[in-house]
């Protein structure tokens, strides 16, 4: 614990703005999601829930808000007079946004939760004292709390199921704080495989699992930083950065083309995740 | 104006009234106590099955991570600031008629920092790892994170308790030594002999003492102000709506000064009764606290309508949501009985026909203070329940029992640790009360000499 460590390492781990601060180099892990070609089917929100070891609350928990899914599917329903069954409806997955200037980073009295060199922001299960600050000031409230232990809690994985659980994520028990890492196991991997090659990951070589199982493809993930990666050109294409707290579509309303936008983006905290607007008649 | 105080009570029957206090209260004490001490053990049960099962239990959720533990927490830190006010502030200002009743609000003021202490430790998910959010040595070369408001609130407090207990019990020295030469051999002789460290009113310990108590008072008042206002930071330092507001410190530091007054005045006639202290803890004296109180409640008030005028009028939509959410919403009737008992009720204190009416000064003080709790959870809950997001809107969350069983049973740990406080210390200070009837008896004096004088 030395006062060195304090005054010079400590600017590391944070990030007050995404492109003045530090380079990132040479990842920055970013994501889009084309919320046209989201049909809502929950196969993003299942395939982390397998991946990340995520605990089955069951119904009654799930009704009282407890439900810890990581990746969560919101529906809106259309306000335009029609009823239900004609009634259109949208789709939005949300999960962490892995902001730049993370609003739940600097409130953590432990600093459990961090900012890492590659543009993600990171959760330390081992040093959350769970007092919840984060949660409270997360604007898109996608950070999820161990209310009760549910390793040993009946009906979360029936006996039989916990051998499928995934060695490379760890069970979290009660009094934690855990939330979206971007499959951060599997971007460790495929970075350590690249290394023992001299490289950097390419595109394509690590996937999310909400976007392995994805039918329609609406979710890309990459390199923000590599040219190559689909991610870095949707971004481009949509003339969405990484520092902007406002797109200029939004001046002009509606008439752009330009359909990328990310969520509460006036609040600066930066996100990594761009969504893309529907474009059918039901989204207007 | 009426006396604050007798000018002719001999100084052997002072100490006779204030030692009495120590051996034999009324019945009503003891009932106290074991009320006291039945709501704690309630808490202390509540707790025992929150920490075995898990958070849940409290009925907490996504979104409302928080709930009536951070709420409390902030009433009980808030509560301990008039304990200062009484006692350091009013010190520095010379102002005579604190000394019969500081010593108690003092008290007040370390115990319920003590009983906010235990809130925070209630509130964590993890209270095993407690220890992660101070700056201690480690082998892992960890430090807390300095940027987050409630570290400072952690540190802020520590300091604020530990000076305190400081002042407390440097102000009670004096009155340890009578106590320690006036009491039966027992146990209670070896503690006051062990406390009073060896005092026997000579000059030199006497100037010793003055400056020790002054400088710690003038130390404690910065605090004071700061605790209150780093607590507000962890609001107004956050983003939410509703709590991202410039003017939470000073609000929140009136408000607790507020709380703090109110429950001095419930305090004050339930010691006064119980310890026979009719003498002492005159009625002038409090009906300038209650004057006080009226004062701070007209501050307050000023300050709710310059954060509501500032969020209706500003451009930010997501807070006006959230305070049209609280006037309107699930919290409606809990927000108007905190402007009804905050703004309404404190307008019986500025009639002088109540301002020294026994029953009613009790009444109204434990209406301020429903009221000065019921803010708290105003200034938490509603935030949680309208915030940024609107998919993670949830107004239908309640406090489950377990919730509502600690906070009651906080009150049960502050009332036990006060009362028994009352019982082992002289909880009216000795020495200040004879300082008050030396100066009255001495003011006289010159104007009787000055009378003859003039025949």
């Amino acid at each position: 614990m030395s006062v060195n460590n304090l005054l010079e390492n400590w600017s590391q781990f944070r990030h007050a703005h995404p492109v003045d601060d530090k380079p990132h180099d040479p990842y920055k892990w970013a994501m889009s999601i084309d919320l046209d070609t989201c049909t809502g089917c929950n196969a993003c929100s299942v395939a982390c829930y397998a991946e990340n070891n995520l605990p089955v609350v069951g119904k009654e928990k799930f009704a009282h808000g407890q439900v810890m899914h990581w990746m969560r599917i919101e529906r809106y329903w259309d306000e335009d007079g029609r009823d239900f069954p004609d009634q259109g409806a949208q789709f939005l997955p949300m999960m962490c946004q892995q902001c730049e200037a993370a609003p739940c980073e600097t409130v953590c009295p432990v600093a459990a939760t961090n900012h890492t060199a590659d543009g993600l922001n990171s959760q330390i299960y081992n040093r959350c004292i769970g007092s919840r600050y984060c949660s409270a000031n997360c604007p898109f409230k996608v950070r999820y709390f161990n209310w009760y232990d549910y390793p040993t809690t009946d009906n979360v994985w029936p006996a039989e199921m916990t051998q499928q659980l995934n060695p490379d994520v760890s069970v979290r028990g009660k009094g934690v704080m855990e939330k979206c890492t971007f499959c951060v196991q599997r971007l460790h991997a495929a970075k350590v495989a690249a290394k023992g090659e001299g490289r950097i990951v390419r595109e394509g070589e690590v996937q999310t699992a909400c976007q392995q199982v994805c039918p329609t493809n609406a979710i890309s993930f990459g390199n923000l930083v590599d040219p190559e990666a689909r991610v870095h050109q949707q971004w481009k294409a949509q003339q969405v950065e990484l520092d902007k707290d406002e797109q200029e579509k939004d001046g002009e309303h509606g008439r752009s083309e330009l359909r990328g936008y990310r969520i509460l983006e006036e609040l600066r905290p930066y996100p990594s995740v761009m969504y893309l607007e529907r474009v059918r008649e039901s989204a207007i | 104006m009426e006396k604050d105080i007798r000018e002719d009570i001999a100084w052997a029957k002072i100490n006779g009234d204030v030692l009495k206090s120590l051996e034999n209260p009324r019945k009503l004490y003891w009932v106290i106590v074991f009320a006291a001490l039945a709501a704690f053990g309630v808490g202390v049960g509540c707790e025992v099955y929150q920490y075995n099962v898990g958070m849940g239990v409290a009925n907490l959720d996504n979104p409302h991570v928080w709930g009536l533990y951070i709420a409390t927490f902030i009433f009980w830190i808030g509560m301990s600031h008039s304990g200062t006010l009484l006692s350091a502030i009013l010190h520095l200002m010379h102002a005579d008629w604190r000394k019969p009743i500081y010593r108690f609000a003092e008290a007040m003021t370390t115990f319920s920092l003590m009983t906010a202490g235990l809130f925070v430790m209630v509130h964590i998910g993890r209270l095993w790892q407690f220890y992660y959010s101070l700056p201690y040595p480690n082998e892992r070369g960890i430090w807390p994170n300095f940027q987050s408001p409630l570290l400072w609130d952690a540190m802020a407090i520590f300091t604020y308790l530990s000076s305190s207990v400081i002042f407390l019990y440097v102000g009670m020295i004096p009155d340890l030594a009578i106590a320690r030469d006036n009491i039966h051999a027992g146990w209670r002789k070896k503690l006051y002999t062990l406390l009073s460290l060896g005092w026997e009113g000579t000059d030199r310990q006497w100037r010793n003492f003055r400056v020790t108590y002054l400088t710690v008072a003038c130390f404690l008042i910065p605090l004071a102000v700061s605790v209150h206002s780093i607590v507000a930071s962890d609001f107004a330092m956050s983003q939410q709506p509703g709590w991202h507001v410039t003017s939470f410190p000073p609000y929140f530091v009136a408000g607790a000064l507020y709380s703090g007054c109110a429950a001095i005045i419930t305090l004050f006639i339930i010691l006064r009764y119980v310890f026979k202290f009719e003498e002492y803890m005159t009625l002038p004296i409090l009906k300038k606290t209650v004057r006080l109180t009226f004062a701070i409640a007209m501050v307050w008030t000023y300050l709710n309508a310059v954060e509501f005028a500032s969020v209706w009028y500003s451009h930010d939509g997501a807070s006006k949501d959230v305070l049209i959410q609280k006037m309107t919403g699930t919290y409606a009737f809990a927000w108007w009985g905190m402007i009804f008992c905050g703004s309404i009720v404190p307008l019986v204190l500025a009639i002088k026909r109540f301002q020294t009416n026994i029953p009613v000064l009790l009444v109204v003080s434990l209406l301020l203070n429903l009221g000065m709790w019921l803010e708290r959870w105003m200034i938490v809950s509603p935030t949680f329940s309208h915030g940024y997001y609107p998919w993670t809107w949830d107004h239908d969350q309640w406090p489950s029992l377990v919730q509502w069983g600690m906070v009651f049973g906080s009150f049960g740990w502050f009332t036990l640790l006060f009362m028994i406080f009352c019982k082992v210390f002289p909880s009216v200070s000795m020495y200040e009360v004879k300082e008050m009837v030396y100066h009255r008896s001495l003011h006289l004096k010159k104007g009787d000499t000055a009378e003859q004088g003039a025949h």
